[in-house]
């Protein structure tokens, strides 16, 4: 894949965080094109979750710098929501609003953010809630949908604000085994329209589906970055073929 | 014992009793719209990351739960006017109350606003909303629901509270079964009829309160 400036999603340089005096990320450096899919993997506690929120600000870093399509992130943040524009974020727990049906779950941040019109909003909405394929349950709160349910809404709900960029921590993690493939199968049709992603997930056979680079981080460095044949067959670090052996076996 | 038991003065001035009812829920309901609201306010101001704004949040709320209310109603009626703010009784009152309400509101809703899952916050952080947005779309209905409860007992305290504001002429139920005891010298009919009155009243405002509740909040949880 050949990368000019203008083609990167974002770029990470000499990124360092500390919690306290704990380093949680070091040194990262990370160079995303646009249309790349990138899953991201390690052990828990490495610095993934950390990592892929630092991207839209959801933390802040202590050194380094973040661009995401061209623009610089300040390091107080002063312009994180021009950023999140462009960046959707799902979450492990979904984090839908218990309170608000799926339908407006989806239309909130196209009202109050992008001052989408009502009828505007609705149309878009459904829109992704087909794609979705969960339009039926639009009127439903999120108590009454399945885990898998709710995480399509989810998704739905970060594609309404059109973003370049999807940024998913652990999405099938908090799953019932029969409700992973649901999702998966969503996420991988919407890597195949070509949006930029970066996935943190320990689902193997996403990573291999769809994945242009698979990388693998450990005690908040990235420890080993490569195509997902080489990653898994070929791992050229000894940490990755313990942590590989742990998942594969598991 | 040779006291008779006569109710019929007391039934007889049931024009000024209706009064004195329609006295109490004016001013009570006032003082817990206006007192929710300030309430809102000052958990804000207690939560900012400003300093000063915290600071007076936490001593406007500390001087209120730590005096008497019926104090607060006399500052309010016949301290204000030293500096220049010279009101009704009913509007000192309300007033008074509102204070009074705010301070204990603002704790509540504050433990309603802490019980929100952070993630929620962050979801909206991370769809581009502002903090303001983010409290007045995503956190305020499911933080008073998750205290509503406890929001209502205030309420109703404060409405029972509200007889004492009969000491500075407000014309609340109190207030005219005083008169007509005064007229009639029939202490034990009018206080228990009185007593009976606020029973009641509490009894339809914990209706009133849970109905608004059921509407409000009707959205199912797991
Ligand atoms: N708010 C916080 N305050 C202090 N330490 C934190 C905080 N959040 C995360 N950490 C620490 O930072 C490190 C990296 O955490 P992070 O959540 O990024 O790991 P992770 O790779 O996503 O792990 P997991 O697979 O368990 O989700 C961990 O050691 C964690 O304990
Ligand atoms: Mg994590």
């Amino acid at each position: 894949m050949s990368v000019n400036s203008s083609q990167k999603a974002i770029e990470m340089v000499g990124v360092n965080k500390w919690y306290g005096p704990l380093q949680v990320l070091k040194g990262i450096d990370l160079d995303v094109s646009r249309g790349e899919h990138i899953v991201l993997c390690g052990p828990s506690g490495s610095g993934k979750s950390t990592l892929i929120r630092c991207i839209n600000h959801l933390e802040e870093i202590q050194q380094g710098r973040i661009s995401v399509n061209g623009t610089e992130l300040s390091q107080k943040g002063t312009n994180a929501d021009h950023i999140r524009r462009d960046v959707g974020m799902v979450f492990q727990q979904f984090n839908l609003f218990p309170h608000l049906t799926v339908l407006e779950n989806c239309m909130l941040a196209q009202r109050r953010v992008r001052k989408t019109s009502a009828a505007e909003a609705k149309d878009k909405a459904m829109r992704h809630l087909e794609r979705v394929h969960i339009a039926e349950q639009a009127q439903k709160y999120p108590a009454q949908l399945s885990g898998g349910q709710q995480q399509r809404v989810a998704i739905a709900r970060a594609l309404c604000m059109d973003p370049k960029i999807m940024l998913f921590d652990e999405p099938t993690s908090a799953l019932d085994p029969e409700m992973v493939k649901e999702v998966l199968d969503t996420m991988i049709s919407l890597a195949d329209g070509g949006i930029t992603m970066i996935c943190v997930t320990h689902e193997m056979g996403f990573a291999r589906a769809v994945a242009h680079r698979v990388i693998f981080m450990d005690r908040g460095e990235i420890i080993e970055s490569a195509k997902p044949d080489a990653f898994f067959s070929n791992p050229s670090h000894e940490r990755t073929r313990a942590f590989l052996s742990q998942i594969l076996n598991h | 014992m040779n006291y008779s038991f006569d109710f019929t003065p007391v039934l007889a001035a049931w024009p000024m009793l209706l009064e004195g009812i329609l006295g109490t829920l004016r001013m009570s309901s006032l003082s817990m719209v206006f007192g929710l609201t300030l309430g809102i306010v000052f958990m804000m101001m207690r939560m900012s990351r400003q300093p000063v704004l915290r600071t007076i949040a936490i001593g406007y709320i500390e001087l209120i739960r730590n005096t008497p209310i019926l104090v607060q109603v006399f500052f309010v009626f016949f301290g204000m006017p030293a500096i220049g703010l010279r009101l009704s009784g009913e509007q000192a009152a309300i007033l008074a109350m509102t204070l009074n309400c705010g301070a204990y509101a603002a704790e509540i809703v504050r433990g309603g606003v802490q019980s929100i899952r952070p993630g929620q916050i962050e979801a909206g952080r991370a769809l581009g909303l502002h903090t303001a947005d983010i409290y007045r779309f995503i956190v305020f209905r499911p933080a008073i629901r998750a205290v509503y409860p406890a929001l209502c007992s205030q309420f109703i305290l404060m409405m029972l509270n509200s007889s004492l504001v009969s000491s500075v002429s407000a014309e609340e139920l109190t207030y005219f079964a005083q008169t007509l005891d005064s007229q009639t010298f029939r202490s034990f009919e009018i206080y228990l009829t009185l007593g009976v009155i606020y029973l009641v009243l509490s009894q339809f405002f914990s209706a009133a309160l849970s109905m608004i509740g059921r509407v409000y909040f009707s959205y199912p949880t797991k």
